[in-house]
């Protein structure tokens, strides 16, 4: 397929040696890309490679520290969020930004609305609308409201949204991630009709299996550095892991099969208070690492909180080693034996201006508590300096405040809160998002140890070579219901995928 | 420490000030003054401390202090005996604290909300028993009032009276400096202040640990209301106590107690509870027209957290410098 770009010399949008620092980390060094006319580029990379970082600088969230922009061929300077509208790049969040009380025409021209006198012309904005939404594929009148469409179709708004200030480039970071599969194949056919009328995509993704189908060349972005770029012929699910994780992923994702022992969590008929209709059972045994996967909004954060006693559930049955527990509050999953590393580990994981000594002890003081409720200082500092030695943090002093060290490094600090309580089964809600590739390595070298010491692993990740580089065994949930359980050798990411998004998956169910 | 430090050097500043103005400002009269009000005003603010580390706020303390303040001459006056007078306002007050403590953790209300409302009811109803006629001790209960208004003699320094309610908030500060420093309670007390998702999936009992603040709040309120009532043996219903919460609130920020919860130390408090009543003091000294009284304490306050919070930024910029500084290296 040839893009029409051969009319112009020079590249849209180039992108020359962009760097950015935060305090603590350098998002991105001497990042460098080029986008063609009517192409769509995929930039790929790990959590925390710096892609985020690169969209938010080209959409004028945030300024660079150094580098060059260019749209075809002279330098711009993209300040703020109006000074890429103009240049026509426009970016849709993972997370939409649309009002839900709104109706679609209103979110369309928000910020835009054509008016005399302050009046709304409410009229122009709902025939403008219709026609914006027939390019998008949306049959729907402007007058519903947002709130009241799935994701996908929001998607599709914020699209015309952009479309609508006539965007040449558009950024979607994660487009996919909480698209069913046909929300997702409608999406992808808007691209391509997009890209048949020259405008460009840089399209930011997890799902290898998709920007296969969809990408004219790939650019891949690792620890804030360009790690390679792939064109079209070369663009394989190989090459873009290798190049993600810079080696061959059997090295990085370190696997030793482990003899699985006793069950020791046991879930039956549990309905969880976000999808009450689902029932939902499992079982990891001892020496195991299970994965959960589906896409964002299946229910799998809901079921490690129902497990850890966020939320209490609405029926069904917990064991753990045999024994059913009542689980209605952390306390009673942590006195069964259970530790949660949660999904956001600033809201949830860590109380951020307090000392690393004393994030690692909070779960621990009242077991190690002496007479009249006093802390025990001398077995909170023996603990967190084992646990400082043990996975390697790097911190000036146990002393130092949680919040100034890096993601990683926090993440480790959570880790070491749940291992000084010495769980039988640990919980992980996403445990590498926002790490570097240093500290996911650490991580996952630490998850095998654990299951080879007996303690189970269940981990929830959105990212699919994680699930499928580090799991013996992967439970796949859509909708708050468990749709299937895959072995280490049925792990592909289309048998995932199609287990995600709600299709059964056609081999033997184990 | 060094938040301590700032308004330890703010304090003194105006002390010496206004010494220097008005020689009056440092006899021994004065001093005991003072030193007496400080304490009293201390108590109510250690206790209101323990909710603004908790991340709330405690609005009722005035009100607590009328109802104690009254209760206790009224049910003397009605006869019944000193210790069981002083058990039963001592439950009320613990009553109060748990109220709001429950309706605050297990409604989810608003501490602002809740303790509003307390401030109203609690006044309400001292008036409404006493039928707002003032209440006292007259010449009975001297023993009692020894509380309050007593004196000991110190060794070596001539002329100066240690008044009694500085022993007693000296014992309630150490107290309190205990648990907030040394117990896993205090521990918790903070962590819930910062972070109090994080303190729940730590698997802390974080309704008990915030109920136990207001409790101990309101309980340091009732106490004040004793003592407060002893202190000035006529007490009216409609006046006693009112803004005193804000007094108490303004002494814990003043002491470096984060609003937004999560830190704060017992002497910090005492010593801003200090700064208030000397600022009070040093208005008078000064001769400056008392109407102006409340406009100097505001700006005086407005600057103190102004200094700090432009301290803090500056000491989180320079931190930021240095750690990319250590990363570009």
């Amino acid at each position: 397929m040839s893009s029409p770009a051969t009319t112009h010399p020079a590249p849209l949008l180039e992108v020359a040696q962009i760097s950015k620092q935060f305090p603590g980390i350098k998002a991105l060094s001497q990042v460098s890309l080029s986008l063609n006319h009517g192409e769509v580029l995929a930039v790929i990379g790990e959590n925390g490679a710096g892609k985020s970082t690169l969209m938010k600088i080209l959409a004028g969230v945030q300024p660079p520290d150094s580098g060059k922009l260019l749209i075809e061929g002279a330098e711009v300077s993209i300040s703020d969020v109006e000074a890429a509208l103009e240049h026509g790049i426009a970016l849709i969040h993972q997370e939409l930004n649309l009002c839900e009380n709104l109706d679609i025409a209103a979110n369309i021209f928000l910020g835009r609305e054509p008016a005399s006198w302050n009046v709304i012309n409410q009229q122009q904005t709902y025939v403008e609308s219709e026609k914006l939404l027939k390019q998008v594929g949306l049959n729907l009148p402007p007058q519903t409201l947002v709130g009241d469409l799935t994701v996908g179709q929001q998607q599709m708004v914020e699209i015309a949204k952009a479309l609508s200030i006539n965007a040449r480039i558009l950024i979607m970071d994660e487009p996919t991630s909480s698209l069913s599969l046909h929300e997702s194949e409608a999406l992808f056919a808007v691209i391509r009709e997009l890209k048949a009328r020259g405008v460009s995509v840089i399209y930011i993704s997890h799902r290898l299996g998709e920007v296969n189908d969809l990408a004219d060349r790939v650019v891949v972005l690792r620890d804030g550095e360009n790690a390679g770029d792939l064109d079209r012929a070369s663009i394989s699910h190989e090459r873009m892991v290798q190049l993600m994780v810079g080696r061959n992923v059997s090295q990085f994702f370190p696997h030793t099969p482990h003899e699985p022992g006793q069950v020791v969590l046991e879930v039956k008929q549990l309905r969880t208070p976000a999808y009450p209709s689902h029932f939902i059972n499992f079982s990891i045994r001892q020496n195991e690492i299970v994965g959960i996967s589906g896409l964002v909004g299946a229910g799998r954060t809901e079921l490690l909180q129902v497990l850890f006693g966020i939320d209490s559930p609405l029926s069904g049955s917990i064991s753990v080693a045999g024994q059913e527990v009542q689980i209605n509050s952390p306390r009673d999953a942590i006195r069964a034996g259970l530790a949660l590393v949660p999904e956001d580990r600033k809201l949830q994981g860590l109380v951020l201006e307090m000392a690393v000594r004393e994030n690692m002890s909070l779960a621990s003081l009242t077991r190690d508590r002496k007479s009249l409720g006093r802390i025990n200082f001398n077995q909170e500092r023996n603990i967190s300096e084992e646990m400082i030695a043990v996975m390697n943090i790097k911190t000036p002093s146990d002393s130092q405040i949680v919040q100034f060290l890096s993601g990683g490094n926090q993440q480790k600090v959570v880790l070491g809160k749940w291992l000084a309580m010495n769980p039988r089964v640990l919980l992980l809600d996403e445990p590498t998002r926002g790490v570097d590739i240093g500290a996911k390595e650490e991580i996952y070298t630490l998850m095998n140890q654990l299951a080879s010491q007996g303690m189970a692993v269940l981990f929830v990740s959105s990212d699919l070579e994680e699930i499928r580089g580090i799991s013996d065994r992967v439970l796949v949930m859509h909708e708050g219901q468990m749709t299937g359980e895959l072995s280490r050798d049925e792990f592909s990411e289309e048998a995932i995928m199609q287990l995600a998004t709600g299709q059964t998956f056609s081999h033997s169910q184990t | 420490m060094k938040k301590i430090l700032g308004i330890l050097i703010l304090l003194i500043v105006v002390c010496g000030v206004t010494a220097i103005s008005n020689q009056n400002f440092v006899s021994a009269y004065n001093i005991q003054n003072v030193t007496r009000l400080t304490s009293l005003f201390g108590i109510i603010s250690i206790g209101v401390a323990f909710v603004i580390i908790s991340g709330g706020i405690d609005l009722s303390i005035g009100s607590v202090i009328c109802l104690i303040g009254t209760m206790l001459p009224y049910l003397l006056a009605k006869g019944v005996p000193v210790p069981l007078a002083f058990l039963l306002v001592g439950v009320l007050s613990i009553c109060i604290g748990l109220a709001h403590g429950l309706l605050i953790t297990k409604l989810k209300l608003q501490p602002f909300i809740v303790t509003l409302c307390g401030l109203l009811i609690y006044r309400g109803v001292a008036r409404g028993i006493t039928e707002d006629q003032t209440q006292g001790f007259g010449t009975a209960h001297a023993g009692l009032r020894y509380l309050a208004t007593g004196k000991i003699d110190l060794p070596f320094i001539e002329g100066f009276k240690l008044p009694v309610p500085f022993l007693i908030m000296l014992g309630l500060a150490l107290l309190a400096a205990f648990l907030l420093n040394k117990t896993i309670f205090g521990r918790y007390l903070k962590a819930i202040g910062n972070n109090e998702a994080a303190a729940r999936y730590s698997g802390i009992n974080t309704d008990r640990t915030v109920i136990m603040a207001y409790v101990i709040c309101s309980f340091l309120a009732g106490v004040g209301g004793v003592l407060f009532a002893l202190d000035i043996n006529s007490v009216q219903p409609e006046g006693i106590g009112n803004f005193y919460e804000l007094y108490a609130i303004a002494a814990a920020v003043l002491g470096g107690c984060s609003i937004r919860g999560g830190e704060g130390s017992i002497l910090g408090v005492v010593i801003g509870a200090a700064l208030m009543r000397v600022l009070r003091n040093s208005i008078t000294m000064l001769g400056i027209p008392s109407q102006l009284e409340f406009a100097i304490i505001g700006a005086v306050i407005l600057v103190g957290v102004i200094t700090d919070e432009l301290v803090k930024r500056y000491a989180q910029k320079r931190r930021a410098n240095q750690q990319s500084g250590m990363y570009s290296g």
